[in-house]
């Protein structure tokens, strides 16, 4: 009898005693990806210039973007007081590729062919019209500075899986175009520690890396195992656990001294991997190379690693600049999808591909036969993923004829990152950290899983 | 079966519920953080989310489901213990859910009567006795609650260890050698105490911590995140503190200086505060969604600063937890909205409102340079006043010189901080247009500068950098006929008001086409006469350009009338020596006294000249508007029917002693500062969703004190370090860890890692590198090389040189989206909004940071140079220099061991490299080997945990 009550009670209890934080790395249910790999294309690409296709904009080229269309939505004050709103095909032609048939521009021929590996989500769609506040809320879900990016948010759900790197690691690539903040992958209120640590490309990789010239390796060494003998010292006499933590620390960051340089070492990497990548990948700071390190990182455990490339901004002069920017981060992306197919990371690996909002189909500026530009569009934009839990091969929602609204299914940012966390094992409701009286989330009090996006 | 089951659960909880606490319950301290925690997102403030329309945060609504000493006939333990899947609450789909022991604690709670109180933080101040025992105030409260535990205080603290504490708690920097002699010598805590609360540092150290919360930096903190002078507030607030100024008036100058009656300069520059907020200037925002922005950044600021309350989530809704209404919000968003500012900010500098806000130094050699100049520009009148001038012959084609750039040399690149004149005559036929003047990119509205001839014959000028919004473009009212001479003047202050625009010497009025021009026109084009957007087929003739705003004469000068040019080539060519002299004295001080206040730094500041109306806003978004509302403060927070009208209203009912909130809150923050964590962990939430205060009573006695002393921080500062709670020893044992891991109830003084400021500061101290200098304009120490750069295209840092390298930190550059990376390592404020809460961390990057930046490096050769200058007992100096203790054996030995190993392993040239750290040489005298032995061994005693620790 006793025990029968024991287990009512416990039964009517057990299920209400939920655990809020991920504890030891366990993810609320099974995760098909293990990490991701977050290809960001800074500046906004234009999607119906690369996905988005669009013949009726052909026909209608050089007339005025409907009201119908327009339905009287705010514009950026870059061409809020334009007179006319041309419409502006894209110049580049497009074909259908692979089984599952997705259109893709003739600037993108590698994605191309790896296309039925890829699932693209036509529908994003965003709040922010600006630059700053987009790539802000893309990274943390919210407009305005503050919030912890979605790596740390990951870092700090999942942890790492090599205690040799950090969790979470970005990569810059392009100068020029958009300006990048450490804010993209801070860790707003979160601790410190799981903040992302930007892999540089001149210069120590990580910040303070390397001895300073002149400082024979075994005098490191010699000198950190003082470090270590005084802290214990002091240890003995104030039993402080935070003094046995910096020791443990120091030691880490001896082993990253040579985890680091050997992961960003490419020099055994065999010629075949640059005919993958394209021979940009031996150049540091470019596209390509920040690709192949994502593979090395992803290979050794690091749980979020995100690359940057700046330059998608396209207001003016967009047909030279876009290929300009197809040309340089084409081959890699693609290559890196075959690459993690063919050592059989890809099942455990998310890649996303895309920018923070998508580009006008009206024309900013002088509209012509061969030039055009676009401004910010935030009312639908092209993503691709792969791998990692995602249905391949498939084209997700649509735009209209204008790739100005949404036709069907709308994907937001919040929804994108529900999804997200849904394939790392994570309820993104349950995902939460608790400041100033809240127990907030990544997706804040938004976002549902997509799941016709999910194997 | 169902009323079974109930039977059943009834039985066996009541012996479990009864069991489960063994205190009595505090409807404060145990019930209402769980019904706030799981219930009132459903059920609390917000009437707009409300369930089933039961509120859990009112006494009535509670207790209305609530049979007092019977949980078994109480609604609301029926409905989280009941298996019901319908009734059960909170339903299984919520996210926050109760654990078993929260479950028992409201059973326990009801059986014992149910007693209701309102949120403690919210009633007023009342001073709570102090218990008897201990004699000071602070350690009766803190022995009191130790005793209750079964505890007692620490032995006192070793004397150099209690040294250090007290210089990094009060002053930022470790004691100097003969400070801690003396401190050693005649140990009165309470005159040490004095002494260095009267000092810079002391200053210095509390504002560095304003600054984190003011979310102070020197840059705008968006997109391309351009420069911006704030410096001129962070010195008022190293002013205030250095004077000890009551904090009551801390806040209302901060908050409302400028509504003060008279108020003078600083205090006008004191309300900077609410204007640190960032500045979005990207190209194509909207304004009024960014204007919006900064209102509310600074209600949530001042809230968060000044009452602990997370006013922001009451922005888009009633607040879940709190009793603050959106409508409470919005009536203090209208105490915010009042000043001139336009949403989209300048890239660089400083946006509208602001004030020039001259040093005393500044404003002594202003008032020194303006009397020269009235001293010339009378001595040239005296001279030339009934002085006939005579007609003489003036070669032709005779310019004024002065200024004048020839038309093809790259000197004609202005940009918009440039003062320029461009002046052409123009001869055309009707119906004709085209660019007269300009060096632009030449294609229709291009970048760049060009005055053009528009249909009808009137002028155009424009500066653009984006022509449809990023230009000023301003056109004159009339034609101008054919055979005209046009003149425009611009000064290089960005703004169309300051345009000029003269035909045949005579000023004409201009209407404004656009009036915003946020970056630099300059081109590398040439100059071009009749070209540029479009080619001009009339005549253009008589071209000049001056890098200076000509002055009208000189305009007319220019324009071709005789007389005038008579006298202008008279003054400056023609005349006799005495009047040539006299002339061009009253133009040279004149100029100079222009120069020199250009360069006089501004600051932003508030003020009330807009008549602006607020409205509640829908989902908090700016172009939502609800109904309007008027100044009015939280209903929760105040007992008394305010009327306010303004800041100042505000400003003051904040520093009444009717306040619930403020002195709570704010010496608090003081506790935390000192002891780690404040007596309310959650420094930044007081409301019901913030931690209950450890020791409630001793916060409210700290409170009560701190404003009956008139708000006197030197009093409570100097009250706290009296304590033996503060100068008991920080060491542990494994049953005090276990008892009680987080130190709350000080059984041990705290022992926590430093600021990240602080640990630069005191490499830079004790090395004797730190350069004392108080206030001025921000400035670049070390950090790695294109940092910057990388993330931002036109951006470089331009590293100090000097004695600028080793200023506090506070001093150093704030750039909003790539701070100072040593800074960010150690857990600093990134500075984008208000930071209440401080983090601690414990990285291998923050390891990394000590082992191999400059900084430290460099900092440890100099140390390491003192050391090896002076023979004999020099592991001992290295350790008091450092740690400002002596080594014990253990570590002496082993430091001698690697001494040993060092000296032997290190060749003279590898020596040579490593002891070549930062700007500063090395001491050429002395021998490189011994010096980098003594670098690394200097490097150790930087990288130990007690040196990055306050112990």
């Amino acid at each position: 009898m006793k025990d029968m009550d024991r287990r009512t009670f416990t039964s009517a209890l057990g299920s209400l005693a939920l655990t809020q934080l991920l504890s030891g790395g366990q993810t609320h249910f099974a995760p098909k990806a293990k990490r991701v790999i977050y290809l960001f294309q800074s500046g906004a690409p234009s999607q119906m210039d690369l996905f988005d296709h669009k013949p009726v904009l052909r026909k209608l080229a050089g007339q005025d973007l409907p009201d119908s269309i327009r339905q009287g939505q705010r514009l950026t004050g870059m061409t809020a007081t334009q007179e006319k709103f041309p419409l502006a095909p894209t110049i580049f032609d497009f074909q259908q590729h692979g089984q599952s048939g997705a259109w893709v521009s003739d600037l993108l021929p590698h994605t191309a062919r790896v296309a039925d590996q890829l699932c693209f989500v036509k529908t994003l769609h965003t709040q922010a019209i600006n630059h700053d506040p987009a790539i802000t809320f893309f990274q943390t879900g919210f407009q305005l500075a503050g919030r912890p990016s979605m790596g740390s948010w990951l870092s700090y759900g999942l942890g790492s899986e090599n205690e040799n790197l950090p969790a979470f690691v970005a990569l810059t690539s392009g100068t020029g175009g958009q300006p990048l903040y450490d804010r993209l992958w801070g860790s707003g209120f979160l601790p410190t520690k799981y903040q992302g640590v930007r892999f540089r490309s001149s210069g120590d990789p990580v910040l303070y890396l390397s001895d300073p010239k002149g400082l024979p390796k075994d005098l490191r060494r010699r000198m950190l195992d003082d470090v270590a003998q005084l802290n214990e010292v002091r240890y003995g006499q104030f039993q402080d656990p935070e003094i046995q933590t910096r020791i443990a620390q120091y030691e880490m960051a001896f082993r990253m001294q040579t985890s680091v340089p050997e992961l960003t070492d490419l020099s055994k990497e065999p010629a075949c991997t640059f005919d993958l990548y394209g021979e940009d990948a031996r150049k540091p700071g470019t596209y390509a190379h920040n690709c192949l390190l994502a593979r090395r990182l992803t290979e050794r455990g690091v749980r979020f690693v995100q690359l940057f490339e700046r330059g998608w901004d396209h207001h003016t002069e967009l047909p030279p600049k876009i290929r300009e920017r197809a040309k340089s981060t084409d081959q890699a992306s693609a290559a890196l999808i075959t690459d993690l197919k063919e050592r059989g990371l890809l099942d455990e690996t998310l890649v996303i591909w895309g920018g923070e909002f998508g580009r006008t189909a009206y024309c900013q500026g002088k509209l012509t036969d061969t030039d055009y530009g676009r401004d910010h569009h935030p009312r639908c934009f092209t993503i691709w993923m792969a791998g990692g839990g995602i249905r391949p091969g498939i084209s997700y929602g649509q735009t209209d004829d204008f790739s100005y609204n949404i036709a069907k299914d709308p994907v937001q940012i919040h929804d994108l990152h529900a999804t997200m966390l849904h394939c790392l094992g994570i309820d993104h409701k349950r995902l939460t950290y608790k400041f100033q009286g809240r127990h907030y989330r990544l997706t804040d009090v938004h976002g549902k899983v997509v799941e016709p996006l999910l194997i | 079966m169902h009323r079974l089951i109930q039977t059943i659960l009834a039985y066996v909880a009541l012996h479990w519920v009864m069991a489960a606490h063994g205190k009595t319950v505090d409807y404060g301290r145990d019930i209402h953080p769980i019904l706030s925690d799981t219930c009132f997102a459903c059920h609390g403030p917000d009437a707009e989310k409300r369930k089933a329309d039961l509120r859990l945060d009112t006494k009535a609504g509670v207790l209305s489901l609530v049979k007092p000493g019977n949980p078994w006939d109480s609604e609301l333990f029926h409905r989280i213990t009941t298996q019901d899947e319908d009734d059960r609450m909170p339903p299984s789909k919520s996210a926050s859910q109760l654990t078993d022991k929260q479950v028992k604690v409201l059973g326990q709670w009801i059986a014992e009567g149910a007693e209701w109180k309102g949120h403690w933080a919210f009633q007023k101040v009342v001073r709570p006795e102090v218990p008897c025992g201990e004699k000071h105030p602070v350690d009766a409260f803190i022995g009191k609650r130790l005793e209750a535990e079964g505890l007692g205080f620490s032995e006192p603290a070793d004397r150099r260890i209690l040294a250090r504490r007290l210089w990094l708690d009060l002053t930022g920097l470790p004691p100097d050698p003969a400070g801690l002699q003396e401190f050693l010598q005649d140990p009165d805590i309470a005159q040490t105490a004095a002494k260095l609360l009267d000092s810079d540092a002391y200053a210095e150290h509390m504002t560095a911590r304003w600054l984190d919360m003011a979310r102070y930096a020197d840059t705008s903190g968006y997109q391309s995140d351009g420069w911006r002078t704030m410096w001129p507030w962070r010195d008022w607030v190293i002013a205030a503190y250095r004077q000890n100024m009551p904090f009551d008036q801390f806040t209302i100058e901060q908050l409302a200086g400028d509504l003060l009656p008279n108020p003078t300069l600083r205090q006008r520059i004191a309300t900077g505060f609410n204007r640190n907020h960032r500045g979005n200037s990207e190209g194509g925002i909207i304004p009024e969604e960014f204007a919006m922005e900064y209102v509310a950044d600074r209600v949530e600021t001042t809230f968060a600063v000044w009452q602990g309350v997370t006013m922001g989530c009451a922005r888009c809704h009633s607040h879940k937890y709190d009793p603050l209404t959106q409508k409470e919000y919005y009536q203090l968003y209208s105490f915010f909205n009042r000043l001139p500012e336009y949403g989209r900010a300048l890239k660089e500098g400083n946006s509208m409102p602001w004030i020039k806000a001259p040093t005393k130094e500044d404003s002594r050699k202003l008032a020194y340079l303006q009397k020269a100049e009235r001293k010339a520009i009378s001595n040239f009148r005296k001279l030339t006043k009934d002085l006939p001038i005579p007609r003489v012959a003036i070669p032709d084609g005779w310019k004024i010189q002065d200024g004048l750039v020839p038309n093809d040399s790259p000197k004609t690149r202005f940009g918009y901080f440039d003062s320029f004149t461009l002046s052409a005559k123009v001869n055309y036929e009707e119906g004709q247009t085209g660019t007269i003047l300009s060096r632009m990119v030449p294609v229709e509205q291009g970048t760049g500068y060009y005055l053009e001839l528009t249909n009808g014959g009137n002028v155009q000028f424009n500066l653009v950098k984006r022509w449809l919004d990023d230009s000023i473009r301003i056109i004159t009212s009339r034609p101008v006929p054919s055979g005209s001479n046009i003149t425009a003047t611009y000064d290089g202050t960005r703004k169309a008001s300051s345009i000029r625009v003269y035909v045949d010497g005579k000023e004409v009025p201009i209407r404004v086409i656009l009036d915003y021009l946020n970056q630099s026109f300059d081109s590398e084009e040439p100059l071009r006469i009749g070209a540029g957007q479009s080619d001009f087929p009339g005549k253009v003739s008589d071209v000049a350009v001056y890098n200076r705003v000509l002055e009208p004469e000189e305009v007319l000068a220019l324009s071709g009338d005789s007389q005038e040019r008579n006298r202008q080539y008279f003054l400056r060519v023609s005349g006799p020596e005495k009047v040539r002299q006299a002339f061009a004295e009253s133009v040279a001080t004149r100029r100079e006294r222009a120069i020199f206040y250009n360069q006089i730094p501004s600051v932003m500041v508030m003020e009330d000249s807009v008549d602006r109306p607020a409205y509640i806003l829908g989902r908090g978004q700016y172009d939502n508007q609800f109904e309007r509302v008027y100044p009015g403060f939280p209903a929760s927070l105040t007992t008394q029917d305010y009327k306010p009208q303004n800041r100042l209203d505000l400003a003051k009912w904040l520093v009444s002693s009717e306040n619930p909130l403020t002195a709570r809150v704010t010496i608090n923050r003081i506790w935390r500062d000192i002891f780690g964590i404040g007596l309310v962990k959650t420094a930044e939430d007081f409301g019901v969703q913030g931690e209950r205060p450890s020791h409630p009573e001793l916060l409210d006695w700290l409170a009560a004190e701190f404003m009956d002393s008139g708000w006197n921080l030197h009093h409570m500062l100097q009250l706290i370090v009296t304590s033996r709670t503060y100068q008991q020893s920080s060491k542990t044992t494994p049953e005090l860890l276990q008892l009680d891991p987080e130190n709350r109830l000080l059984a041990r003084a705290p022992r926590f890692r430093l600021p990240a400021g602080i640990i630069r500061d005191q490499a830079l101290a004790v090395s004797d590198l730190l350069n004392r200098k108080v206030g001025g304009p921000s400035v670049k120490p070390y950090q790695p090389d294109g940092l910057w750069g990388e993330l931002a295209s036109d951006a470089n840092y331009q590293l100090a040189q000097g004695p600028d390298l080793y200023r506090r930190s506070l001093y150093t550059f704030w750039k909003r989206t790539v701070p100072p990376p040593m800074m960010m390592n150690f857990d600093s404020a990134g500075r984008e909004t208000c930071e209440v809460t401080t983090r601690r961390t414990n990285t291998p990057l923050q390891a990394l940071n000590l082992l191999n930046d400059v900084t430290f490096l460099e900092t440890a050769r100099v140390l390491a140079e003192k050391v090896v200058a002076k023979p004999g007992f020099q592991t001992d100096r290295a350790f008091e220099l450092i740690l400002q203790r002596k080594p014990g054996t253990q570590e002496a030995t082993r430091i001698q061991e690697s001494l040993a190993m060092y000296r032997k392993s290190f060749d003279e040239a590898a020596a040579k490299a490593f002891i070549q750290q930062g700007q500063s040489p090395a001491n050429p005298k002395l021998p490189p080997v011994e010096v980098a032995a003594w670098t690394l061994v200097c490097s150790t005693l930087l990288n130990l945990d007690e040196a990055v620790t306050k112990e």
